[in-house]
Order: C-alpha cells, then structure tokens, then sequence
C-alpha cells in the first residue's frame, strides 16, 4: 500500500486529565444516543507519518509538535505489520477513527508543515485520526453500533474496532481521458437515459435543446460539454422552478392568472421592480444583494441553504455552507462582517429507533451542524450574529441549514467586466475530486483499503485557507488589480468561469490548474467543487502586484486561461479542445420548463389546541421551556459574536447579558459616521403548514418587526427570500410555492422593502426504506438587512427601570378560530412601524419587544427575563397566548407617555394602548387572568436550567 | 515621539484590525505586518518600538492554539523576540498571541531572564488547555488588575470587562508550586472576578475556563510582556458595553493600551 522504502510512524497522543472535557462530552453523547452500556470514554488523538525519519527527528516531533508536555503525553513507534501502542490491559476496547483518503485534512498539512520548520527530515505525508478507548459492556455488535452512531460518520471517515491502518493519498494513474457522448442520433428515451446516467438532471426539452445545438454545430458533445451543460442548467444555478411558466389549477384564481410566467419574475423581482428604491445597489444580479450603507460604503447580503450536504455530513455540510456564502461576499468585492445562521432539525428526543434508515439522529446532526458554523465562523474571524433554531418532526430527515453572510465594501469599488486578455486566475486551494455528482462518486470510494485518493460528496472546510483570499482579494480591490471577480462554488469553475465570461468569452486550458492529487479526468478538473477558491480576471500588467499579495498571505496563484472577445467559451487539455460551446447556448439555451400547480385551500385546523388560558401560570412556563422557544444561550455562546468589535446589539442582552435580542445591531470597525445595520429574520414552518401566502405575510411581518424592534427604520430594509419547499413536480407542492411567492410579493411591497437576494431550495424530500416519502413543512426564511441611522438610539428588549409603562403597539388581530389560524397583515402595520421608529429616534423607547410565538404572555416573560424585573399587566380583554403580527411591547417613561402617543396621533385606529406598567416586585403579574410568576422562575423554565421542573417553580 | 506598534499578523490571525484600533487609539501609530513580511525583510523589527500578538487562530489551532505560530516564532524569529523581550519593550499577546507566548516558552518567564531559552518548549512550566467546560465560549468577563511589575496593568485601578472568546483558554501548570512564584513575583497580572472585584474562586462563568487561580493574564518577570486571554481591544467603545443601553459605561480595555504606549514613550513612572 506503501511506496518502497517509506515507513509509517504511529502516535498517539493521550490528555494527562483523567476528566478531560473532550471525552466526557463524547460519553453524554453517547448515553443520550440510548447507548447505555458504556461506560468510560476516552478520546485520544492519532498521527501517522509516511516518510524515512531518524529516531531523534521522531522525538521532535512527538514532543515539539504533536503534543503538549503540561497536559499530554505522547507515545510513537514504527507500524510494522499491526503493533505500535496498543491498549494496556484493563483500559478496554479501542475504536479507532480517520478521514478517508481525500477528504480535507488542514491538521494533516501543518504536521508537515511545521516538520520542515523545524528541520526534521524526510517526511512525505501526514494523516490523522481519533482513538477511542471504550470501557463498559459492549460486545462487537456494541461497538460497530457505538461507532456508527457516534464516532464515524462513513461519508468522510472510516473506523476500525482496534488498530486502524493508516491510508495515505497516492497518486493514481494521470488520465486526461475524455469521452465522447453522442447525442444526435438518440430518441427520446435515449436521451432521458442519457441524462440520467450522467446524473445531469435535464428533462427531455433540455435534453432536446442539446441535441439540436450539436446537430447545429455538427459534431457530438463531449463529458466536459454535458457535464458542464448540466451544472449551468441545474436548478441550483438557474432556479429553473422559479423561471418556470406555471399553469394554475385552481377555484380561485391566483394573483397572476392562470398562467404565471416565472415566480422570481412576477413576484419577487416584481416587488423590487415596484418598489423601485433609489438606496438599492444590486439586486438579483450580483452573488450578493447590495443596498447603500452611507455616502463612503455599501452593504452586501447574502443566504444560502447547505440542506442535503448537512444531513449526510453535519459537520463538513455546515462548515463549507458557511464556506460557500462568505465567498458570495467576497465575489463582490467586500469585507465579510458578519454572519448569520437559521438551523432547522428533527425533535433532539426523537427516539432512535424511530428514525428511518441511514438517517442520523436530529441530536448528532445539530451538535454537527452547530460546530460546524462554529469552526467556519470563528476560525475565520466573522462574528455570527443572528439566527434561530426550529425544530419540527418534518426536518428530521431533512434538515435545513442557513448561512448568511453580510458584506461592506467602499462604493463603485466592485469591478464586474472581464477585458479581452485578462487573465484567468485562480486563487485559493488545490483541485481535487471534490463534491464531484455526489453520492455516486462517493460510494464509489468508500474502500478506503484499495489507497485510492477520492473524493467525498461533502468535504470539511478550511477556513483559513479562505481567510487568505479575503485578505488578498481586499487588498487586490483597494489596488484596483482586477476587472472582475467571482467564487467558486457549484459547478466549481465551470460556473465560475462560465458565468464571467458570458459577455465575452474564454479560453482555459485545464492542465494548468492546480491539482491536490494527480489523476483527475478533465471533466473532473472543470466541475471539481473543491473549497476556498475564487476567480479573478486580471490584465497583465497587474500579475506582479497580484503575485506579490499571494506571497505575503500564503496564498496559491494560478493562470489558467484568458477571457476573449468571441462569445465561445472553449477549454483544451494538454493541447485538445474538450469543451468549445457558444455563449449564447450556454447561458440562454434553456428551454423554460412548463409546471402544473394547483392552489391548496388553506388548512382548516381545528385539531391544534388553544393554549390553555385557564392555567396561564402553567401554560407560561411550558411554553418558555419548549424547545422551539427556549433560550439557545448554548448554542449562540459557541459562537464568537464579537470579533471585529462592531457588535452594538448582541444576541443576548439585558441586565445578566441572557436575553433574547429581536435582532442584531452592527456598527462595522472603520466606518466614521453613526449609522449601523440592523440584522433580523423570520421563519414560521408551522404557519408553512397551514397557509402558505399567510405565512409568507406573517415572516416578513416577522423580518420586519424584529428589525424596528432595535430600532431599524422601516423605510429602509431590504429583504432575503429563501424557499425550502419539496418536490415541485407535485402539483400540490408548487401550488403552496406560488401561494407563498404571491404573500412575499404582497408583504414587500406593502412595507416597501425590496427583495435584494434570495436562494431556493427544492426536493427537500427524504424517500425512506419503508417507502414513506418524509417531506419538510413548506419553510421560508425572510432575512432583512435594514439600516439605522444613529447606532447609539439602538433599542433592547429587556426592561430598563421600575415605574415605566408598557404600551402594546400595533393592531392586535390574532387568527379566528376555525380558520388556518395564521394571521393577516393589519392594515395599519406600515405606519406603526414608521411611528414607532420616529418615537425611537427621539429617545422615547427603553425596552421594545415584538409578539410571535407564544404571543403576549411570552413577549411580556421575555421582557421580564431580559431586565430581571417584574411587569404588571392590566388587559382583562386581550387573550395571553394568542398570536398576531404587527404587534410590540414598548416601554415608556412616564414623563415621555404625552410625546410617544403624540408620535402616533395620526393613525386611523388606535395604535397603542398602555397595557402595565414596569415593577419592582421581581413577578410578571396579570391579576385579570390569575397569573403570577416570579422573574426568576420564568427565567429558571426559559433558560431550562437543571432545577427546573414545570410543576415545582408555580 | 509617536512610538509603532508591530500588530503580528500570521495565516489565521483574525482580531489585528480591532489591536490596531486600540493601539491607535492610545497614541501609537499601529501596522499589521504579516509574518511573511518579516521573513522576507520587506519589514524590519528593529522599526517596531511595541509588539502585539494580536487573536484569532493562527494555522486554524492545528496541533493546538498558538503552537504552530510558537514554532514559528521560534524557527524563524527567536533573536529578534529575545531583543523585544530583553530590552525591555512593551510586548502584549492577547489570546492567540498568549497561546503562542506560552508555547514558545517566553511566558511566564519562569527563571527570572524574561528571554526565550533554547528548547524553552520542552520546559515550559505553564500551558493553554482546553475550556473546563469542553467547548469554545464567547461571552463578557471582568477582570482585576493585579500586578504592579506588569507595564501593561501597573496603576489600574478600574475593573476591565472584555469579552473571551476562545476553546483553550485555561490556564493550567505542570507544578502547583509556579502559581506560589507567579504570586510571588507579581506576574499575575489579571484575574478573573466578581463584580466587586473579589476573585472569581474558580466559580463559572465569573471564571470561564476553569483557569489556575483565576488567572487571565500574565507577565514575565520584567514586567514588560502581557499575555491575556480576554480581549480588551473589543472594548474600546461605550457601544460595546453588553448593557449600555441600560446605562451602564466604563471599565474599558483601553487603559491597557495606554499604559503599553505610555511605556514606549517612557512616560510610565
């Protein structure tokens, strides 16, 4: 398996604490994941070396590099055919983990590395790996189950029950085979085949509009051309569903007719097109949305869903989700400030045997999933900000991960047009296999014994890698260096290169391209999504300066082709043209897909009980510790929510730093004036449900009232749509899509913020093996960006001081019963907004709240929780637990009552009513409805800490 | 004289921008140099009167926080570290930059020379662990000045509240008997602690990480090197107090940084 003449060293590197933090929390896992037997856990960490090292230089390195002399101790040897340190006797059973061959291994780098900075010769390559140290009773079957259900996951790793033997990447035999695929003389289901044997997912119109282009063209289509083909028409790069013309069925007749030529059009661009706000830099055009900041900066937005990827692989799927849409910031030439993460899972107390087969437990996937966007964003120094977890039984199999990311830049300093003769550049890391058509490519290397070097269908990120093109790419901007620039993401760089050279035209020559390992077949090279890379077109004469910027930030360069003037993109190997398509075909030869929706009547739900108003206290402090609407301190905690120091509303606030913000303030480093940005979301899969263009409504009520709650104005916020939906060729499916792309449409324009970005993800279905389809509930995420004119008028949710009043504002409208009980929009929501933001803006407002889930009662506990002090309420009419949009808590001082009020003299109805009043006494209190609970027991059941119990604190 | 203030930046280091506001902002003029460029000669040390290893995560913390950059550090600049330590400059590493002092074995110093021996890693007496509680935490701490040796805390009598924002942050020794020294000589330069400035005793979250007699930070011997895991350069701003819209300011980081460059300047009695 080895090449002659090499060894392989072994250590093993084992904590000095006997209670190290790293293995208790691997054996909670495990007790939680039902497996009981287990009884002691220890986690140690594995090296292995390939080279020729002399004992000294083994020394070195075990006791320089690889471990830490206060804490660890370390033991090595050479494998000879199975020993090395084994386990002494007593300790147990071994359960030892690594990455396959090919998956990205950063630790693995550095060993070598950091060899070569201390002079230690002869080594080749690195691997690494965990050791478990398993006591308790478990036989084998025991094991292989503790493995698979916690220490492995098969997509990236492998595992062996006692020694595993270390695998290191050899180089393959170098192909640069390509193939021919005739097309011209198929019929119909031999194109369908065709498409599906490649994995392309054309449908038979696309697979036509190919053939006719060869036929045109005269020749037959080479794997390059219908790979590449493929990935530029694939739903994740054109959003072919909401492009579709749809055909309504439907009693009523939806808002466009009965025929809808493309959501994004009629409704989503429609609402920005209608709005037309001047302060809107780029919307729907760009890789990011873009809306003015002040006179010197531009502010960028930008969400992406990593779904499938996450639910496989929790980690790695997280990690480059956040990866992925960083890069979309930088690909408009911004400095990434801050990121923003919306996690969607099954219940953490499913029970294990109900899961249906091959799918990972909700609790594995969110400790995945959480420290995946932890690594990303910490490790790369962008504070995450804001966010929300939601659990459903609905994304158990299916769980959805947002990633946002939020971008400044000095204004007109993004350059977006390639030049006949630039350069094409690519920066960042090596090529290798990976992400390449997924799960086929994957299954394929799951025998990690043959050493063949693979790639996995989702990779682990390497942020630091990243950190370096952020630095160049900024530095390369403000040098005015290059004409254009975007990420590669899907489709790697045919995506990338293809979409830059749409207007003009390229030629590539893939030899040229970095490779992480030999042996990849062109099409590979050309649809590799391998991480941490971005395209620059670059003229000449800015090389040098470009090259110098690498060397500084250790970051790879490399020319791979030239941007022309003749509308074709062509791409050669070795001197043969593999790929040699017109632009025009590329990019606008896709047939528009024609798709059947039929409305749904919305839900009528009678079997959804009412909180239980004749037990407020009870149904309080339930409510408080559901986990939907618990405090995430544990989760937001993880995050680092302060790097850059620009952090002006944080995620958690109040008296004891523990309250839950509406939203999130930034005021970013370097910016002179006062002026901050205002982060919030809304997300409602339950509403999904039931109604979908009411909930559509309702979210971005939601976006919306969280952003004025902090004191965002309303008249300048820009929104994010991103739809997670199942599959839309079920008409029933793409009906509740069109039902919710009307709501955004309606909601936007009626708050007059435009729709700057939005991402779709569809087939968000899980077929399991017992046949059963496991959808998600039809989820939508509305991101707002909104801005604030002075960040020190900020406004937080946590009670300020005794003796304020409360005012509720807004119309309270909660759904009737016997309907879909999800509320409308209140007429009157717009000018409220305004008016409580003008009151904000004079210093009226302590402490601003917005109902959602839970409604009053929760807010008002929140509130309480927030400034740890007591609220008594006087509203005997209005029902507790009932939920509305359009609604807030604000607190007043009394001296400022005559003025707040004044602010909404103007309405129609009454705005505002004064509802309590701020107290001393540490109880929320509603004497009219026979609540009384003590702050510190609502922040006990909130924060469910372990001496809560629901009955005992009442 | 307007001293300058080396921000090191190495692959991964993410908080410099914030270190050179607060330097900024205390009278230097700031400059984040890359590694590389000090490597390369483009930049010189000798140009630098103060040093500042600035946080974040330096070869993404592989074979643990800041060893990688110590090795570095070590390999490639152990002359000019030793100048900076043994003339007597104001040197400050904040979290990453801490990890690495202590990995190269210039902090604590232990031995009274204040320099980097050769082969300090394989002696070094003090280390960065892992979190007590097994997981990277970002969240506000106070923090005492306790030392009078130290440059960076001497005369400071206000509390400093700064966020941490690190998963290896505990501060643990080989032997119990170096705190008894570390006391002893005035190194322990912060401390975790209660709002009424009583130590924190190990008690979480005051203490976050479980470190040895809630210790934050500390300096060598001479007094002229900080290291600390809290980051006080993100508390430069009433904003960036976690209450200030409840009315609460003060206890900043930026007393820290004015002391260092006061330092420099010779103007630190």
């Amino acid at each position: 398996m080895s090449p002659k003449n090499l060894n392989i060293y072994r250590f093993v590197v084992r904590a000095r604490r006997s209670n190290d933090p790293r293995s208790a929390s691997y054996l909670q896992d495990a007790h939680a994941l039902g497996i009981q037997a287990i009884q002691t856990l220890e986690c140690q960490d594995l090296y292995f070396i390939e080279g020729q090292v002399d004992p000294a230089g083994l020394e070195h390195l075990a006791t320089q590099v690889l471990s830490d002399p206060i804490t660890q101790t370390v033991e090595w040897g050479r494998i000879v055919s199975a020993p090395g340190p084994q386990p002494q006797a007593g300790e147990g059973q071994v359960i030892e983990v690594a990455l396959r061959p090919g998956v990205t291994d950063p630790v693995a780098a550095q060993v070598v590395r950091a060899a070569r900075v201390l002079g230690i010769q002869g080594v080749a390559q690195a691997s690494t790996g965990l050791r478990f140290l398993v006591g308790g009773e478990l036989d084998e079957a025991g094991l292989h189950l503790l493995a698979r259900r916690l220490l492995a996951n098969p997509t990236i790793q492998r595992y062996a029950l006692g020694q595993l033997e270390p695998v290191f990447p050899h180089p393959a035999e170098a192909s640069g085979q390509v193939e021919q695929l005739p097309v011209r003389h198929l019929d119909e289901a031999g194109l369908l085949a065709l498409s599906a044997e490649r994995r392309a997912a054309l449908d038979l119109a696309e697979m036509q509009a190919v053939q006719a282009y060869f036929e045109k063209e005269g020749r037959e289509p080479t794997d390059v051309e219908i790979e590449t083909i493929a990935q530029t028409w694939s739903e994740h790069c054109v959003h072919k569903t909401f492009r579709a013309r749809i055909h309504i069925h439907s009693r009523q007749p939806a808002a466009g007719g009965a025929v809808i030529n493309g959501l994004l059009k009629t409704y989503i661009r429609a609402a920005t097109q209608q709005i037309d706000a001047p302060w809107v830099r780029s919307a729907f055009v760009d890789n990011a949305g873009i809306i003015d900041f002040d006179d010197e900066y531009e502010v960028s937005f930008k969400v992406e869903t990593h779904n499938h990827p996450s639910a496989i692989e929790p980690f790695g799927g997280a990690n480059t989700g956040v990866g992925g849409v960083i890069r979309d910031v930088l690909g408009v030439s911004a400095k990434p400030i801050a990121a923003t993460d919306v996690l969607c899972f099954g219940p953490q107390d499913t029970p294990v045997e109900s899961l249906p087969e091959g799918v990972l437990h909700p609790r594995r996937i969110q400790s995945g999933v959480v420290a995946g966007v932890q690594d990303y964003g910490n490790k790369i120094g962008i504070p995450t900000v804001n966010g929300a977890i939601l659990y459903d039984e609905g994304y158990t199999a299916n769980p959805l991960v947002f990633c946002g990311c939020v971008g400044l830049a000095p204004k007109d300093s993004h350059p977006r047009t390639p030049q006949p003769g630039d350069h094409v550049i690519v920066l960042g890391g090596g090529t290798g296999r990976d992400g390449l058509r997924g799960a086929t490519f994957s299954s394929m290397t799951m025998d990690a014994q043959t050493g063949e070097v693979s790639g996995a269908s989702v990779q682990i990120g390497d942020p630091i890698t990243e950190k370096g093109l952020i630095e160049v790419v900024l530095r390369a901007r403000d040098q005015k260096l290059y004409h254009a620039v975007t990420d590669c993401g899907a489709g790697g760089l045919s995506s990338a290169v293809g979409e830059m050279s749409s207007q003009v035209g390229a030629e590539i020559e893939l030899k040229r391209v970095r490779l992480k390992y030999p042996g990849l077949a062109p099409w590979e090279i050309w649809l590799s999504e391998a991480q941490e890379r971005m395209v620059l077109a670059v003229p000449s004469e800015h090389l040098p300066a470009l090259q110098a910027l690498c060397d500084i930030y250790d970051v790879e360069l490399t020319d791979i082709g030239t941007f022309t003037g003749r509308g074709r993109l062509v791409v050669g190997y070795d001197g043969r043209t593999v790929l040699d398509l017109e632009n025009h075909f590329l990019h606008e030869g896709i047939p528009q897909r024609q798709l059947e929706a039929i409305i749904p009547a919305p839900a009528v739900v009678e079997s959804i009980p009412l909180p239980n108003e004749q037990d407020p206290a009870q149904t309080l402090l339930a409510l408080l510790a559901e986990p939907n609407t618990a405090s995430k301190a544990a989760v937001i905690r993880i995050y680092d929510h302060e790097v850059q120091g620009g952090t002006v509303v944080k995620p958690l606030t109040g008296a004891q730093n523990d309250g839950p913000s509406d939203a999130c303030v930034l005021k970013p480093i370097g910016t002179r004036g006062r002026g901050g940005i205002v982060l919030s979301n809304g997300i409602n899969p339950e509403y999904g449900k039931r109604d979908a263009y009411r909930m559509a409504l309702s979210v971005v009520d939601e976006a919306m009232r969280n952003a004025v709650a902090v004191g965002a104005d309303p008249a300048r916020v820009a929104l994010l749509d991103n739809f997670c939906w199942g599959d839309p060729r079920r008409p029933e499916t793409l009906g509740s899509l069109v039902e919710a792309a009307r709501g955004c449409y309606d909601a936007a324009v009626y708050y007059g913020a435009p729709f700057i970005s939005g991402k779709d993800s569809l087939n968000n279905e899980y077929l399991g093996s017992d046949g059963q389809r496991h959808a998600i509930p039809p989820t939508l995420l509305i991101s707002a960006l909104g801005l604030i004119e002075d960040v020190r008028k900020a406004v937080t949710m946590d009670l300020k001081e005794p003796g304020n009043l409360l005012y509720l504002v807004g119309e309270f409208l909660p759904a009737a019963a016997g309907a879909s009980r999800v509320p409308d929009l209140a007429p009157s929501s717009a000018a409220i907004y305004h008016a409580l933001h003008r009151s904000m803006r004079y210093g009226l407002v302590r402490a601003c709240h917005d109902l959602s889930e839970g409604g009053l009662a929760l807010a008002a506990a929140e509130m309480c929780i927030g400034g740890r002090l007591g609220l008594a309420l006087n509203c005997p009419d209005l029902p507790l637990f009932a939920e509305t949009n359009g609604c807030l808590l604000a607190e007043v001082r009394p001296a400022d009552a005559p003025a707040f009020e004044a602010a909404f003299a103007s309405m129609a109805n009454p705005a505002y009513r004064q509802i309590g009043l701020v107290s001393a006494e540490p109880y929320l209190a509603v004497p009219g409805a026979g609540l009384q609970v003590a702050v510190e027991k609502l922040a006990a059941a909130w924060k469910r800490t372990p001496s809560h119990s629901s009955r005992e604190h009442l | 004289m307007i001293p300058k203030a080396l921000i090191l930046h190495a692959t991964g280091t993410n908080r410099d921008h914030e270190a050179a506001q607060a330097f900024e902002l205390a009278g230097a003029q700031p400059e984040i140099v890359h590694l590389n460029q000090l490597r390369s000669g483009e930049r010189r040390w000798a140009d630098y009167q103060i040093l500042a290893l600035a946080g974040g995560f330096s070869y993404a913390d592989a074979l643990g926080a800041g060893r990688l950059l110590a090795l570095d550090l070590s390999a490639y600049f152990a002359d000019e570290v030793q100048r900076f330590v043994e003339s007597d400059q104001p040197v400050i590493g904040i979290c990453n930059g801490f990890q690495a002092l202590v990995k190269a074995g210039i902090l604590p110093g232990d031995g009274g020379q204040g320099a980097m021996p050769a082969g300090a890693a394989q002696t070094r007496a003090a280390t960065l662990d892992f979190n007590a509680g097994g997981h990277f935490e970002c969240r506000w701490t106070l923090l005492k000045p306790a030392s009078q040796r130290c440059i960076w805390t001497r005369r400071m009598e206000e509390l400093v509240y700064c966020p941490i924002a690190h998963g290896e942050g505990r501060f643990s020794v080989a032997d119990e008997a170096l705190l008894g020294r570390l006391a002893a000589q005035d190194q322990v330069a912060l401390t975790y602690c209660l709002p009424d400035g009583s130590p924190a005793g190990g008690q979480y979250p005051h203490n976050p990480n479980g470190s040895s007699a809630d210790i934050a930070g500390i300096c060598n011997p001479a007094g002229n090197v900080l290291g600390l895991m809290p980051h006080p350069e993100d508390h430069l701003f009433d904003y960036q107090h976690p209450r200030w819209t409840r009315g609460q300011a003060g206890q900043k980081g930026l007393p820290l940084f004015i002391n260092g460059v006061k330092y420099a300047k010779g103007l630190l009695p």
